[in-house]
């Protein structure tokens, strides 16, 4: 850096002329636009913006301006070496840009590739149905209960008001343990955990109990000896029949859509009365196949599914689990679980669900 | 239970018009269950009435064969019909089959040439007809039917059977009697009762067989009929024969025709015995000591001392309300009839019915209940249309008729409402109770009779149904009870959910199987004799002879389910399943039968409990092929034992984090080197690892096929209590590297265990990175290197203090395992 100069030097002083800067600056511009790539604009920009470049050096003769005419040339000085540098902050931008894009083209990949290097696992769609159907409970105030499935006689039939010589026995193809005289059977139903909770909790009583049942039935496209059911059961001073319908209703549509309406047909259960079939609007048509719609597969263009039995709890059944039938009524429904996964999924053939072939159960992955 | 509309109408004035699906609808608003509705007889056609007047035999065949000439139109020539049966002479009117017309099934008939004649038209048989299914001779319709009149019109072959499907309860709709008296209700249209039968006149010298009861407990009424001089070959009439036959009954003989024509139309089964072959009083009695009885199924039967007998001075003659005997049945040389009426009760008849394991008509109706005042009447209807197309004479009758309870229920007024949800005035609840049949008195509570043929009305409730269906679930409001604040899940029921989770989530696809197994199975997996999976418990009447054991461990099916899915080409299969084990308590006593009219004690329910099996909640999965597969990226992975043992580690940590405790041991169906126990707290929880190649090899599963199988019961039973959160420390961690020499026998998990004792609490982790053998170590040793990682919760740590904290941990790992740091 000179200091200031008292002699003057038309030579250096030429610097400072508007005519160089603009030439000098003229002379940066194309240097950086001829810089093809970062490293060749790092090479020139120490010429056009370094300490020997046009630019600085006309500013160390701004002292030796007098100063009346240095403010001026400061100005021009100053405006110039900005041009230069905006002209290189563009160019590096420009060029960075560049290079970012290439590289990041190159290390393009194809994202389509499979990665299928861990197999994946799914759960059965039996299982996530019986959550499912705890879940609805659960949120109305329901508790999960549960019970064994090799159960004794007396909780499958006698506490259920199905006495040694009652006709209902007949209506259980029933698989015992050996022998017979023993009185444990694998439950046909899963109306002895109603047993069990009566029993064992305090009343009012909301349970929820679904689980595994067996008969000895022939393993077919619509049948297996072993099979899902849930049951459910409340017992509470001034149950109805009209908690039993709302009930029904709540959990068919938290299960098959909202809306749909349900059915209530006279039945018989010897562990409830009255008793009723329940029925419930189809969720693929509406109804529409019974009005002129097309044909429904789901409901066989019924309109209607028939789904499970209900009633209210026979005071019977009350009363050998400790309960007082004058004070407390109760309802309990129970629906098979296959039959639910085989209308909602369009299931043909019930030996899909046991057989525990992985490509049947994958597709329902972890939620069904 | 199949009901022709045209039977149910003789009973109910159903409005003109009323379809066979509108009474279905109705009964099923009723309660009745419809199982379906069938027209029949729609698609017959051209079948007239005709009379033949000329039959000429043909001898020239093989067999006999007759030229007929018929009538079958007033004042026209007769037809020559061709015709192979001979039941049939000049002068009967039989159904003649017109060229162009339809038989059932669609059956079209035609002129043709056969026997060297052309055949104008054809006899019809009654199976041709779709009236029975006798086809040994054509059907001989009733003198007098007119000459060319509609054969369809004139047997009301046009009809439709509804079918329903009667529950244990309503004993009464095994009769036409019993849908029609529901029909009337539903449709609020008269009924008349069939079972109104006017009495029939006593003869001036009556002349019965006599009748008694001996076992009280299993009758308490007995009618016996005595007629005289039935031509038991006389055809049933083709109505007759036309509406047992879509009832789903065989027409045979008059006789037998008759009593089953009663017995559906009002429910009470009957017997009809020969006359001839009865001596001396016909009594209901328990079975003798070494009788036998050959039944009309023609099996000879052993009687059982608790079987219920229709016996004479001779012997049995029949299992009571269940089948009859073949010594005293009627036959065609039969003239004197003996009608048998009897009320069982229910309880005998369902025992003896299932102790043979027989079911007929009759045994299905007793074990519902049957009215006890349809034997007097049933029998007399009998006899009537006995007389009336058999031509027999009624020559008296003997009854037996012992009190019975006739139950009164009071019902609170009020009840049927509390229990609907819905008021019902007392006038509803009277009137409905009164269409049912019963007879009600008083005013609260109202006193009611039930009907002698509802033998199931017997509690309050019982009535609050009878109100509450007649009068239209469909008017049942729908409203959601008020609840109280639950808890929700357990934790034991959201750690099995978690486990599910997990283990599907690290690749595994869970599979439900039946829990059945074979013994042999454990000798393939090689469990020994004292093994706690040979409490095998045995099914009386198993599904299968190959699996007749309730499983012990989840494995068995578990591994068959694996072999299918390879057998039908998988390669890489990962399977769990979560489900119940039954471990058998052998001497077990049997389960109690406590009364069900109050709760039972605690010893009962002990005693429940200590009969059945013990079914603790297991886990397992098997795995085989490829854990990660070779592709794109590079190499895959086979599924190994540590798979297995990792799956246990991943089922642990979904159970609540208790800490596994992984040992080597040697456990059937497992690699004796590649068997890892689990244990939590000291507590076995299960095993993990390769299948012993044995194994394998029995079951044709590929070599090196894992398996881990877990009580979860134990597992969930052992979780810790509310997880401490740890301080984490914001300061930077010191880590230090060692490589430890061991033994070959001893564990990785030993090693670790002892660093972490040793190094205290600074030691925030310490990681396995790598395991090497080789000569530099020397034989039957590995190192271990180990990266340890302090950090202090308050300070930094100096080089030293980390240093000492891992000379301490090498010192414990030194004392316990006798490591040496490898130089």
């Amino acid at each position: 850096m000179s200091g200031p100069s008292n002699s003057y030097d038309p030579k250096q002083v030429a610097m400072l002329a508007p005519e160089a800067l603009d030439a000098a600056l003229t002379e940066a511009v194309k240097a950086f636009a001829d810089a093809g790539h970062l490293d060749a604009l790092a090479a020139v920009r120490p010429a056009h913006l370094g300490d020997r470049s046009p630019v600085a050096l006309a500013r160390r003769e701004l002292g030796a301006l007098p100063p009346q005419a240095r403010a001026d040339a400061g100005r021009r000085v100053n405006d110039a070496r900005a041009a230069v540098q905006a002209a290189y902050d563009e160019r590096l931008v420009a060029l960075t840009d560049e290079r970012d894009e290439r590289v990041l083209r190159e290390e393009t990949v194809d994202v389509s590739l499979p990665w299928d290097r861990a197999a994946r696992g799914a759960r059965h769609p039996l299982t996530t149905v019986m959550e499912r159907v705890t879940d609805i409970f659960v949120a109305m105030g329901y508790e999960l209960a549960e019970g064994p499935e090799a159960e004794a006689e007396w909780f499958n039939f006698d506490a259920l008001n199905i006495g040694p010589d009652h006709p209902a026995r007949g209506m259980h193809d029933t698989l015992w343990l050996d022998p017979p005289e023993r009185g444990v059977v694998l439950r046909t139903q899963t109306s002895p955990v109603q047993i069990r909770a009566l029993l064992s909790r305090k009343l009012p009583l909301y349970v929820i109990s679904p689980g595994r049942v067996y008969r000895d039935d022939p393993i077919d496209a619509t049948h297996s000896p072993v099979f899902g059911q849930v049951e459910g059961l409340a017992v509470d001073e001034g149950i109805t029949m009209a908690h039993l319908k709302g009930t029904l209703e709540r959990f068919v549509q938290g299960m098959f859509g909202d809306g749909l309406r349900t059915r209530l047909r006279p039945s018989y259960f010897p562990f409830t009365e009255p008793s009723a079939e329940l029925d419930f609007e189809c969720f693929a048509c509406r109804g529409e196949s019974t009005r002129g719609g097309p044909p429904c597969r789901t409901c066989g263009s019924e309109g209607w599914i028939e789904w499970g039995g209900c009633g209210m709890v026979n005071p019977r059944v009350l009363r050998a689990c400790g309960a007082d039938p004058d004070r407390y009524t109760g309802f309990a429904f129970g629906m098979g679980l296959e039959r639910a996964l085989m209308f909602r999924h369009g299931i043909t053939d019930m030996r899909d669900i046991t057989d525990g072939d992985v490509r049947f159960t994958l597709p329902f992955g972890m939620e069904g | 239970m199949r009901v022709p509309l045209s039977w149910l109408s003789e009973y109910v004035d159903l409005p003109a018009g009323t379809t066979a699906r509108e009474v279905a609808t109705a009964l099923t608003r009723a309660g009745l269950e419809v199982e379906t509705v069938t027209d029949v007889g729609y698609d017959v056609s051209g079948v007239v009435v005709g009379d033949v007047v000329e039959v000429t035999d043909l001898d020239e065949f093989k067999k006999p064969i007759r030229d007929c000439r018929v009538v079958v139109a007033t004042g026209q020539a007769p037809r020559g019909i061709v015709c192979g049966a001979r039941n049939f002479a000049v002068g009967d009117r039989v159904a003649v089959a017109l060229p162009g017309a339809a038989l059932p099934g669609g059956f079209e008939i035609g002129a043709r040439k056969t026997y060297g004649r052309i055949s104008d038209g054809m006899i019809c048989s009654a199976r041709e007809l779709g009236v029975g299914d006798d086809h040994r001779g054509i059907l001989v319709l009733p003198a007098g039917s007119p000459v060319g009149a509609d054969v369809a019109d004139l047997l009301h072959l046009r009809d439709s059977v509804i079918d329903i499907a009667v529950t244990p309860d309503r004993g009464y709709c095994l009769s036409v009697r019993g849908i029609a008296r529901e029909a009337a209700t539903a449709f609020r249209v008269g009924f008349r009762d069939p079972a109104s039968v006017p009495p029939l006149v006593e003869p001036a010298q009556p002349e019965a067989q006599p009748a008694a009861i001996d076992d009280p407990a299993g009758a308490d009424r007995i009618v016996l009929r005595a007629m005289s001089g039935v031509d038991p070959t006389r055809p049933t009439p083709p109505e007759m024969q036309r509406r047992l036959f879509l009832a789903g009954m065989r027409p045979i003989s008059l006789p037998v025709d008759v009593t089953n024509y009663v017995m559906h139309e009002l429910g009470q089964p009957l017997h009809a015995f020969d006359r001839r072959r009865l001596t001396g009083t016909v009594v209901v009695r328990r079975a003798r000591p070494g009788e036998r009885l050959l039944t009309l199924d023609h099996v000879e039967r052993t009687v059982h001392p608790e079987d219920l007998l229709i016996a004479d001075d001779s012997g049995p003659l029949s299992l009571a309300g269940t089948m009859g005997g073949l010594s005293s049945e009627v036959d065609d040389s039969t003239t004197g009839l003996v009608i048998e009426a009897v009320h069982f009760t229910a309880a005998a008849i369902a025992r003896m019915s299932r102790r043979h394991a027989l079911a007929s008509e009759a045994s299905q109706r007793f074990e519902r209940g049957v009215d006890p005042e349809l034997p007097p009447a049933a029998s007399a209807r009998a006899v009537r249309l006995l007389t009336e197309l058999g031509g027999g004479t009624y020559t008296g009758s003997a009854e037996v008729d012992l009190p019975r309870a006739r139950p009164e229920i009071a019902l609170p007024a009020g009840l049927s409402g509390r229990i609907a949800g819905v008021a019902y005035d007392a006038e509803t609840v009277v009137r409905r109770l009164t269409d049912v049949g019963c007879s009600v008195g008083g005013a609260d509570p109202l006193t009611v009779t039930p009907p002698t043929w509802r033998p199931d009305l017997v509690d309050p409730y019982d009535l609050v149904e009878e109100v509450v269906r007649l009068e239209g679930y469909d008017r049942l409001p729908s409203v959601l009870p008020l609840t109280p604040a639950a808890r929700g899940l357990t934790e034991d029921q959201r750690r099995r959910r978690a486990v599910s989770r997990a283990l599907a989530a690290t690749g595994y696809v869970e599979v439900l199987n039946h829990p059945f197994q074979s013994a042999e199975v454990l000798d393939a997996l090689g469990v020994p004799v004292a093994d706690d999976r040979r409490r095998l418990a045995r099914l009386a009447n198993p599904l299968s002879d190959q699996a007749p054991y309730l499983r012990t461990s989840l494995l068995p099916p578990l591994l068959q389910a694996l072999r299918r899915n390879l057998s039908r080409g998988a390669t890489d299969v990962a399977l769990y399943e979560i489900g119940l084990v039954f471990l058998d308590r052998p001497g077990a006593p049997a389960a109690p039968r406590p009364s069900v009219e109050h709760p039972p004690s605690r010893e009962e329910l002990a005693s429940l409990d200590a009969a059945l099996p013990e079914q603790p909640l297991h886990v397992a999965a098997v795995l085989t092929g490829s854990r990660e597969a070779q592709g794109w990226w590079g190499d895959g992975r086979p599924a190994s034992w540590a798979d297995a043992v990792e799956a246990a580690r991943t089922v642990a940590l979904a159970a609540g984090g208790a800490a596994l405790t992984v040992e080597p041991a040697d456990v059937a169906p497992w690699h004796p080197g590649r068997c890892a126990a689990l244990s939590v707290d000291g507590r076995l929880i299960g095993h993990a690892g390769e299948l012993h190649p044995r194994v394998t090899a029995a079951l044709d599963l590929p070599p090196r096929t894992a398996a881990v199988e877990l009580d979860l019961s134990a597992l969930f039973a052992a979780q810790p209590g509310l997880v401490a959160a740890p301080q984490v420390s914001g300061f930077p961690p010191a880590t230090q590297d060692v490589a430890l020499v061991v033994d070959d026998d001893v564990p990785a998990a030993a090693v670790e265990d002892a660093l972490r004792e040793g190094a205290g609490d600074l030691l925030e982790a310490v990681r396995l990175f790598d395991v090497f053998a080789g000569e530099q170590i020397g034989r039957g040793r590995r190192s271990l290197a180990y990266a340890l990682r302090f950090r202090a919760p308050d300070r930094t740590l100096t080089v030293q203090e980390a240093t000492a904290a891992r000379d301490a941990a090498v010192a414990e790992a030194a004392r316990r395992t006798g490591a040496v740091l490898r130089s």
